[in-house]
Protein backbone atom coordinates (compact mmCIF):
# COMPACT_ATOMS: atom_id res chain seq x y z
CA UNK A 1 0.00 0.00 0.00
CA UNK A 2 1.27 3.37 -0.59
CA UNK A 3 1.91 5.77 1.63
CA UNK A 4 -0.28 8.79 1.37
CA UNK A 5 -0.32 12.58 2.74
CA UNK A 6 -3.76 11.75 4.55
CA UNK A 7 -2.77 8.46 6.60
CA UNK A 8 0.63 6.87 7.47
CA UNK A 9 0.11 3.63 6.88
CA UNK A 10 3.10 1.13 6.93
CA UNK A 11 3.74 0.45 3.37
CA UNK A 12 3.14 -3.27 3.10
CA UNK A 13 5.81 -5.02 1.67
CA UNK A 14 3.67 -8.48 0.43
CA UNK A 15 1.62 -6.30 -1.47
CA UNK A 16 3.96 -5.99 -4.31
CA UNK A 17 3.45 -9.92 -4.71
CA UNK A 18 1.22 -10.67 -8.05
CA UNK A 19 -1.99 -12.14 -8.01
CA UNK A 20 -2.33 -12.52 -4.23
CA UNK A 21 -4.63 -11.17 -1.71
CA UNK A 22 -2.87 -11.32 1.90
CA UNK A 23 -5.37 -11.77 4.88
CA UNK A 24 -4.08 -9.49 7.38
CA UNK A 25 -5.59 -7.62 9.99
CA UNK A 26 -7.42 -5.29 7.12
CA UNK A 27 -8.67 -7.40 4.88
CA UNK A 28 -10.08 -9.77 8.15
CA UNK A 29 -11.57 -6.92 9.67
CA UNK A 30 -13.61 -6.38 5.78
CA UNK A 31 -14.60 -9.65 5.56
CA UNK A 32 -15.71 -10.78 8.59
CA UNK A 33 -19.15 -11.59 7.44
CA UNK A 34 -18.20 -13.39 5.00
CA UNK A 35 -15.47 -15.24 6.48
CA UNK A 36 -18.36 -16.35 9.10
CA UNK A 37 -20.86 -16.83 6.98
CA UNK A 38 -18.64 -19.35 4.86
CA UNK A 39 -17.51 -21.00 8.77
CA UNK A 40 -21.31 -21.47 9.19
CA UNK A 41 -21.14 -24.02 6.51
CA UNK A 42 -19.29 -26.64 8.42
CA UNK A 43 -22.49 -27.74 10.00
CA UNK A 44 -24.82 -30.32 7.23
CA UNK A 45 -28.13 -28.63 8.57
CA UNK A 46 -26.56 -24.71 7.33
CA UNK A 47 -25.01 -26.36 4.39
CA UNK A 48 -29.00 -27.47 3.80
CA UNK A 49 -30.37 -24.19 4.70
CA UNK A 50 -27.92 -22.21 2.67
CA UNK A 51 -28.61 -24.16 -0.15
CA UNK A 52 -32.09 -24.13 -0.11
CA UNK A 53 -32.34 -20.01 -0.42
CA UNK A 54 -28.88 -18.59 -0.30
CA UNK A 55 -30.28 -14.58 -0.74
CA UNK A 56 -32.16 -15.31 2.47
CA UNK A 57 -29.46 -17.54 4.19
CA UNK A 58 -26.50 -14.27 3.59
CA UNK A 59 -28.73 -11.89 5.39
CA UNK A 60 -27.83 -12.89 9.00
CA UNK A 61 -24.20 -12.05 7.95
CA UNK A 62 -24.95 -8.37 7.19
CA UNK A 63 -22.27 -8.24 4.53
CA UNK A 64 -22.07 -5.65 1.52
CA UNK A 65 -23.77 -5.40 -1.80
CA UNK A 66 -20.71 -5.87 -3.30
CA UNK A 67 -19.46 -8.92 -0.74
CA UNK A 68 -23.43 -10.31 -1.13
CA UNK A 69 -23.10 -10.55 -5.16
CA UNK A 70 -19.49 -12.21 -5.27
CA UNK A 71 -20.65 -15.16 -3.01
CA UNK A 72 -24.04 -15.63 -5.43
CA UNK A 73 -21.87 -15.37 -8.40
CA UNK A 74 -18.92 -17.52 -6.83
CA UNK A 75 -16.57 -14.95 -7.81
CA UNK A 76 -13.61 -16.32 -5.71
CA UNK A 77 -11.20 -13.74 -6.48
CA UNK A 78 -13.50 -10.89 -5.61
CA UNK A 79 -14.68 -12.43 -2.61
CA UNK A 80 -10.49 -12.29 -1.25
CA UNK A 81 -10.35 -9.08 -2.37
CA UNK A 82 -13.43 -8.49 -0.29
CA UNK A 83 -12.14 -9.87 2.90
CA UNK A 84 -12.63 -13.58 2.45
CA UNK A 85 -10.17 -16.26 3.48
CA UNK A 86 -9.34 -19.31 1.54
CA UNK A 87 -9.54 -21.54 4.11
CA UNK A 88 -13.24 -20.08 4.93
CA UNK A 89 -14.24 -19.56 1.09
CA UNK A 90 -13.33 -23.37 0.67
CA UNK A 91 -16.17 -23.95 2.57
CA UNK A 92 -18.59 -22.71 0.20
CA UNK A 93 -16.81 -24.60 -2.70
CA UNK A 94 -17.07 -27.41 -0.49
CA UNK A 95 -21.01 -27.13 -0.18
CA UNK A 96 -20.80 -26.67 -3.98
CA UNK A 97 -18.94 -29.80 -4.21
CA UNK A 98 -15.66 -28.38 -5.10
CA UNK A 99 -12.17 -29.65 -3.58
CA UNK A 100 -8.97 -26.70 -3.54
CA UNK A 101 -7.85 -27.81 -6.58
CA UNK A 102 -11.24 -26.84 -8.28
CA UNK A 103 -11.31 -23.83 -6.26
CA UNK A 104 -7.44 -22.71 -7.49
CA UNK A 105 -8.01 -23.55 -11.37
CA UNK A 106 -11.27 -21.05 -11.11
CA UNK A 107 -9.44 -18.23 -9.52
CA UNK A 108 -6.41 -18.83 -11.75
CA UNK A 109 -8.63 -18.74 -14.83
CA UNK A 110 -8.02 -21.82 -16.20
CA UNK A 111 -9.92 -25.22 -16.70
CA UNK A 112 -9.79 -28.11 -13.99
CA UNK A 113 -7.53 -29.98 -16.36
CA UNK A 114 -5.24 -27.33 -17.40
CA UNK A 115 -4.39 -26.54 -13.57
CA UNK A 116 -3.91 -29.92 -12.92
CA UNK A 117 -1.25 -30.42 -15.70
CA UNK A 118 0.70 -27.29 -14.90
CA UNK A 119 0.56 -28.91 -11.68
CA UNK A 120 1.62 -32.04 -12.58
CA UNK A 121 4.55 -30.64 -15.20
CA UNK A 122 5.82 -29.01 -11.43
CA UNK A 123 3.37 -26.29 -10.56
CA UNK A 124 3.60 -22.14 -11.66
CA UNK A 125 7.13 -21.20 -11.68
CA UNK A 126 8.30 -18.66 -9.49
CA UNK A 127 10.43 -16.76 -11.45
CA UNK A 128 8.20 -13.69 -13.32
CA UNK A 129 6.02 -14.29 -10.58
CA UNK A 130 7.75 -12.26 -7.87
CA UNK A 131 6.81 -9.01 -8.44
CA UNK A 132 3.72 -7.25 -9.77
CA UNK A 133 6.24 -4.92 -11.92
CA UNK A 134 6.72 -8.51 -13.44
CA UNK A 135 3.44 -9.03 -14.48
CA UNK A 136 3.06 -5.69 -16.28
CA UNK A 137 5.13 -6.74 -19.18
CA UNK B 1 12.73 -38.19 32.41
CA UNK B 2 10.49 -37.39 29.62
CA UNK B 3 12.56 -36.63 26.02
CA UNK B 4 12.27 -35.72 22.86
CA UNK B 5 13.27 -38.63 20.66
CA UNK B 6 13.02 -37.68 17.30
CA UNK B 7 11.49 -35.20 14.57
CA UNK B 8 9.24 -35.22 11.81
CA UNK B 9 8.01 -32.91 9.17
CA UNK B 10 5.08 -33.07 6.77
CA UNK B 11 3.50 -31.61 4.43
CA UNK B 12 -0.72 -32.11 5.42
CA UNK B 13 -2.30 -31.70 2.22
CA UNK B 14 -5.96 -32.08 2.57
CA UNK B 15 -6.23 -34.65 -0.61
CA UNK B 16 -4.10 -37.08 1.02
CA UNK B 17 -6.76 -37.57 3.09
CA UNK B 18 -9.47 -37.51 0.79
CA UNK B 19 -7.35 -40.03 -1.44
CA UNK B 20 -7.00 -42.46 1.72
CA UNK B 21 -11.08 -41.83 2.92
CA UNK B 22 -11.77 -42.60 -0.82
CA UNK B 23 -9.56 -45.39 -1.15
CA UNK B 24 -7.80 -43.72 -3.74
CA UNK B 25 -4.47 -44.42 -2.56
CA UNK B 26 -3.64 -47.13 -4.80
CA UNK B 27 -4.27 -44.85 -8.06
CA UNK B 28 -0.52 -44.18 -9.46
CA UNK B 29 -0.98 -40.30 -8.65
CA UNK B 30 -0.90 -40.68 -5.30
CA UNK B 31 1.12 -43.78 -5.65
CA UNK B 32 4.03 -41.50 -6.01
CA UNK B 33 3.37 -39.41 -2.79
CA UNK B 34 2.38 -42.35 -0.45
CA UNK B 35 5.36 -44.65 -1.66
CA UNK B 36 7.91 -42.08 -0.09
CA UNK B 37 6.17 -42.63 3.56
CA UNK B 38 6.46 -46.20 3.59
CA UNK B 39 9.84 -45.90 4.72
CA UNK B 40 8.51 -43.43 7.66
CA UNK B 41 5.84 -45.87 9.04
CA UNK B 42 8.63 -48.35 9.38
CA UNK B 43 10.48 -45.98 11.03
CA UNK B 44 7.67 -44.76 13.06
CA UNK B 45 6.81 -48.57 14.40
CA UNK B 46 10.34 -48.94 15.50
CA UNK B 47 10.42 -45.87 17.09
CA UNK B 48 7.37 -46.01 19.00
CA UNK B 49 7.06 -42.71 21.03
CA UNK B 50 4.90 -42.66 24.07
CA UNK B 51 3.68 -39.33 22.99
CA UNK B 52 3.54 -36.89 19.63
CA UNK B 53 2.98 -33.32 19.89
CA UNK B 54 2.14 -32.39 16.68
CA UNK B 55 2.56 -28.70 15.43
CA UNK B 56 -0.02 -27.76 13.09
CA UNK B 57 -2.43 -25.51 12.01
CA UNK B 58 -6.13 -25.15 12.54
CA UNK B 59 -7.98 -24.13 9.25
CA UNK B 60 -11.26 -22.51 9.53
CA UNK B 61 -12.35 -25.54 11.69
CA UNK B 62 -11.74 -24.87 15.92
CA UNK B 63 -11.27 -21.28 15.28
CA UNK B 64 -13.22 -18.78 13.06
CA UNK B 65 -12.62 -15.21 12.71
CA UNK B 66 -14.38 -15.24 16.05
CA UNK B 67 -11.03 -15.79 18.23
CA UNK B 68 -7.42 -16.45 16.60
CA UNK B 69 -4.98 -17.62 19.19
CA UNK B 70 -1.44 -17.37 17.89
CA UNK B 71 0.02 -20.56 19.88
CA UNK B 72 -2.86 -22.75 20.95
CA UNK B 73 -2.18 -25.98 22.77
CA UNK B 74 -4.40 -28.83 22.93
CA UNK B 75 -4.99 -29.84 26.59
CA UNK B 76 -8.41 -32.11 26.58
CA UNK B 77 -8.66 -35.58 26.57
CA UNK B 78 -9.38 -36.41 23.15
CA UNK B 79 -10.08 -34.49 20.06
CA UNK B 80 -12.84 -35.65 17.34
CA UNK B 81 -12.24 -34.96 13.67
CA UNK B 82 -13.90 -31.88 12.66
CA UNK B 83 -16.45 -31.33 9.39
CA UNK B 84 -14.72 -28.82 7.33
CA UNK B 85 -17.26 -28.71 4.64
CA UNK B 86 -17.39 -32.37 3.33
CA UNK B 87 -18.30 -34.49 6.48
CA UNK B 88 -15.26 -35.35 9.68
CA UNK B 89 -13.08 -37.53 8.15
CA UNK B 90 -13.29 -41.32 8.95
CA UNK B 91 -10.52 -41.09 11.20
CA UNK B 92 -10.09 -42.06 15.02
CA UNK B 93 -10.75 -39.62 18.02
CA UNK B 94 -7.30 -38.39 18.67
CA UNK B 95 -6.32 -39.13 22.17
CA UNK B 96 -5.20 -36.58 24.06
CA UNK B 97 -1.91 -36.74 27.08
CA UNK B 98 -3.82 -33.32 29.40
CA UNK B 99 -1.22 -34.57 32.06
CA UNK B 100 1.68 -33.73 30.01
CA UNK B 101 0.18 -30.98 27.97
CA UNK B 102 -0.78 -29.44 31.04
CA UNK B 103 2.92 -29.73 32.50
CA UNK B 104 4.28 -27.98 29.08
CA UNK B 105 1.41 -24.67 29.19
CA UNK B 106 2.51 -24.28 32.27
CA UNK B 107 6.45 -24.37 31.70
CA UNK B 108 6.40 -22.50 27.97
CA UNK B 109 4.05 -19.96 29.91
CA UNK B 110 6.68 -19.53 32.80
CA UNK B 111 9.22 -19.38 29.98
CA UNK B 112 7.32 -16.32 28.50
CA UNK B 113 5.43 -17.85 25.67
CA UNK B 114 1.81 -16.41 26.14
CA UNK B 115 0.31 -19.31 24.82
CA UNK B 116 -3.57 -20.48 24.48
CA UNK B 117 -4.95 -22.66 26.89
CA UNK B 118 -7.74 -24.79 24.59
CA UNK B 119 -9.45 -27.70 26.80
CA UNK B 120 -12.21 -28.85 23.67
CA UNK B 121 -11.24 -28.54 20.13
CA UNK B 122 -12.24 -30.63 16.97
CA UNK B 123 -8.90 -31.15 14.73
CA UNK B 124 -8.72 -31.03 11.19
CA UNK B 125 -6.66 -32.52 8.02
CA UNK B 126 -3.73 -30.27 9.28
CA UNK B 127 -3.18 -32.57 12.41
CA UNK B 128 -4.67 -36.20 11.19
CA UNK B 129 -2.95 -35.80 7.33
CA UNK B 130 0.26 -36.64 8.98
CA UNK B 131 -1.09 -39.07 11.40
CA UNK B 132 -1.85 -41.20 8.62
CA UNK B 133 0.99 -40.37 6.60
CA UNK B 134 2.98 -41.69 9.55
CA UNK B 135 0.58 -44.14 11.11
CA UNK B 136 -0.87 -45.64 8.05
CA UNK B 137 -5.00 -46.10 8.83
CA UNK B 138 -5.63 -47.82 11.99
CA UNK B 139 -8.86 -48.51 13.64
CA UNK B 140 -7.15 -46.19 16.95
CA UNK B 141 -3.95 -44.14 16.81
CA UNK B 142 -1.02 -45.93 18.76
CA UNK B 143 0.04 -42.78 21.06
CA UNK B 144 -1.84 -39.84 22.04
CA UNK B 145 -1.34 -36.68 21.39
CA UNK B 146 -0.84 -33.12 21.99
CA UNK B 147 -1.94 -30.60 19.14
CA UNK B 148 -0.22 -27.39 18.89
CA UNK B 149 -2.54 -25.14 16.34
CA UNK B 150 -0.30 -22.32 15.47
CA UNK B 151 -2.39 -19.22 13.68
CA UNK B 152 -0.82 -19.07 9.55
CA UNK B 153 -4.26 -17.98 8.16
CA UNK B 154 -4.45 -14.79 9.44
CA UNK B 155 -1.71 -12.58 8.23
CA UNK B 156 1.03 -12.29 10.33
CA UNK B 157 1.66 -15.81 11.68
CA UNK B 158 4.61 -16.06 14.46
CA UNK B 159 7.81 -15.29 12.81
CA UNK B 160 10.26 -18.27 12.10
CA UNK B 161 12.76 -17.47 15.01
CA UNK B 162 9.40 -17.28 17.71
CA UNK B 163 8.65 -20.48 16.35
CA UNK B 164 11.94 -21.62 17.12
CA UNK B 165 12.63 -20.67 19.91
CA UNK B 166 9.15 -22.04 21.28
CA UNK B 167 10.66 -24.87 20.08
CA UNK B 168 13.29 -24.68 22.66
CA UNK B 169 10.95 -23.61 25.40
CA UNK B 170 8.96 -26.93 25.11
CA UNK B 171 11.91 -28.85 24.89
CA UNK B 172 12.72 -27.68 28.14
CA UNK B 173 9.23 -28.35 29.40
CA UNK B 174 9.22 -31.74 28.37
CA UNK B 175 12.48 -32.68 29.36
CA UNK B 176 11.17 -31.31 33.13
CA UNK B 177 8.21 -33.56 33.45
CA UNK B 178 9.23 -36.23 35.52
CA UNK B 179 7.73 -39.31 33.95
CA UNK B 180 9.53 -41.77 31.44
CA UNK B 181 8.01 -40.67 28.18
CA UNK B 182 9.49 -41.22 24.64
CA UNK B 183 8.54 -38.03 22.49
CA UNK B 184 8.39 -37.24 18.84
CA UNK B 185 7.59 -34.00 17.59
CA UNK B 186 5.77 -33.05 14.17
CA UNK B 187 6.38 -29.75 12.50
CA UNK B 188 3.52 -30.13 9.71
CA UNK B 189 2.42 -28.03 6.78
CA UNK B 190 3.79 -26.75 3.58
CA UNK B 191 6.05 -26.81 1.46
CA UNK B 192 5.92 -24.07 -1.24
CA UNK B 193 2.26 -23.61 -2.60
CA UNK B 194 -0.45 -21.43 -2.97
CA UNK B 195 -4.16 -22.06 -2.87
CA UNK B 196 -5.80 -18.51 -3.16
CA UNK B 197 -5.92 -16.14 -5.98
CA UNK B 198 -4.34 -15.96 -9.71
CA UNK B 199 -0.91 -16.77 -8.50
CA UNK B 200 -2.67 -20.21 -7.14
CA UNK B 201 -0.21 -22.88 -8.20
CA UNK B 202 3.00 -21.82 -7.20
CA UNK B 203 5.72 -24.38 -6.89
CA UNK B 204 9.27 -23.45 -5.73
CA UNK B 205 11.72 -26.87 -5.56
CA UNK B 206 14.42 -24.72 -5.38
CA UNK B 207 13.82 -23.50 -2.14
CA UNK B 208 11.85 -26.33 -0.79
CA UNK B 209 15.24 -28.35 -0.85
CA UNK B 210 16.96 -25.50 0.38
CA UNK B 211 14.74 -25.25 3.35
CA UNK B 212 15.07 -29.14 3.83
CA UNK B 213 18.78 -28.54 3.92
CA UNK B 214 18.59 -25.85 6.37
CA UNK B 215 16.37 -27.92 8.36
CA UNK B 216 18.82 -30.74 8.61
CA UNK B 217 22.19 -28.61 8.72
CA UNK B 218 21.39 -24.75 9.58
CA UNK B 219 18.11 -24.14 10.98
CA UNK B 220 19.09 -21.03 12.33
CA UNK B 221 19.77 -19.95 9.20
CA UNK B 222 15.81 -20.35 8.64
CA UNK B 223 14.76 -18.49 11.07
CA UNK B 224 15.74 -15.74 10.11
CA UNK B 225 13.80 -15.96 7.23
CA UNK B 226 11.02 -13.00 6.59
CA UNK B 227 7.49 -13.56 6.14
CA UNK B 228 7.29 -11.79 2.84
CA UNK B 229 10.10 -14.22 1.60
CA UNK B 230 7.79 -17.18 2.48
CA UNK B 231 5.62 -15.97 0.61
CA UNK B 232 7.05 -14.41 -2.36
CA UNK B 233 9.41 -17.67 -2.86
CA UNK B 234 7.21 -20.21 -1.22
CA UNK B 235 3.91 -19.06 -2.07
CA UNK B 236 1.46 -17.15 0.11
CA UNK B 237 0.37 -20.58 1.78
CA UNK B 238 3.77 -21.98 1.81
CA UNK B 239 4.16 -19.64 4.94
CA UNK B 240 2.90 -22.52 7.10
CA UNK B 241 6.68 -23.89 7.23
CA UNK B 242 7.70 -21.67 10.34
CA UNK B 243 5.94 -23.90 11.96
CA UNK B 244 8.38 -26.96 10.88
CA UNK B 245 10.57 -24.24 13.17
CA UNK B 246 9.01 -25.51 16.08
CA UNK B 247 10.00 -28.76 15.41
CA UNK B 248 13.31 -28.36 14.67
CA UNK B 249 13.78 -25.96 17.88
CA UNK B 250 12.97 -28.53 20.15
CA UNK B 251 15.55 -30.86 18.34
CA UNK B 252 18.77 -31.25 19.30
CA UNK B 253 21.99 -28.46 17.46
CA UNK B 254 23.12 -31.75 16.11
CA UNK B 255 20.20 -33.89 15.11
CA UNK B 256 20.58 -36.66 12.38
CA UNK B 257 18.58 -36.15 9.59
CA UNK B 258 17.88 -40.31 8.77
CA UNK B 259 14.95 -39.90 5.77
CA UNK B 260 14.02 -37.28 3.51
CA UNK B 261 11.30 -37.14 1.02
CA UNK B 262 9.94 -34.70 -1.62
CA UNK B 263 7.60 -34.98 -4.33
CA UNK B 264 5.07 -32.17 -6.84
CA UNK B 265 2.44 -32.36 -6.69
CA UNK B 266 0.18 -33.30 -4.42
CA UNK B 267 -3.08 -31.42 -5.91
CA UNK B 268 -1.97 -27.53 -4.77
CA UNK B 269 1.29 -28.75 -3.19
CA UNK B 270 5.31 -29.58 -3.01
CA UNK B 271 5.08 -32.38 -0.58
CA UNK B 272 8.21 -32.08 1.91
CA UNK B 273 8.89 -34.93 4.71
CA UNK B 274 12.01 -34.99 6.62
CA UNK B 275 12.95 -37.09 10.00
CA UNK B 276 15.39 -36.12 12.22
CA UNK B 277 16.91 -38.49 15.52
CA UNK B 278 18.20 -37.03 18.82
CA UNK B 279 21.52 -38.64 19.14
CA UNK B 280 21.27 -40.99 21.52
CA UNK B 281 17.90 -40.77 22.52
CA UNK B 282 15.92 -43.29 20.15
CA UNK B 283 15.24 -46.95 21.83
CA UNK B 284 13.46 -48.19 24.87
CA UNK B 285 13.13 -46.01 28.18
CA UNK B 286 14.50 -48.64 30.27
CA UNK B 287 17.23 -50.05 28.16
CA UNK B 288 18.88 -46.85 26.66
CA UNK B 289 21.93 -46.73 28.89
CA UNK B 290 22.39 -49.94 28.00
CA UNK B 291 21.97 -49.31 24.32
CA UNK B 292 24.83 -48.20 21.90
CA UNK B 293 23.85 -44.73 21.18
CA UNK B 294 22.89 -44.12 17.98
CA UNK B 295 25.38 -41.05 17.33
CA UNK B 296 28.34 -43.32 17.49
CA UNK B 297 26.69 -45.41 14.80
CA UNK B 298 25.96 -43.67 11.53
CA UNK B 299 22.67 -44.00 11.43
CA UNK B 300 21.45 -45.83 8.26
CA UNK B 301 20.00 -43.43 5.40
CA UNK B 302 16.67 -45.02 4.61
CA UNK B 303 16.26 -44.97 0.77
CA UNK B 304 15.36 -41.37 -0.14
CA UNK B 305 13.29 -39.94 -2.99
Amino acid sequence: MKQTKKSAKPVKEYADIPGTIVFDAEQSRMGYGINMLCMSLIKEENRKAFKANEAEYLKAYKLTPEQTEAVLKREWNRMLELGGNIYFTAKLGATDGLSFQQMAAKMTGSTQEEYASMMLAGGRPVDGNRSKSEWKK
Amino acid sequence: MAKIIAGVCSSHVPAIGAALDNGKSGEPYWQRVFSGFEPSKKWMEKAKPDVCIIVYNDHASAFSMDIVPTFALGCAAEFPPADEGWGPRPVPTVKGHPELAAHIAQSVILDEFDLTIVNKMEVDHGLTVPMNLMFGQPKEWPCPVIPLAVNVVLFPPPTAKRCFKLGQAIRKAVESYPEDLNVVIFGTGGMSHQISGPRAGLINSKFDKAFLDGMAKDPKKLTRLKHVEFMREAGAEGIEMVMWLIMRGAMDDDAKEVYRFYTVPASNTAVGHIILENPGKMGGKKKSAAKKPAAKKAPARLAAE
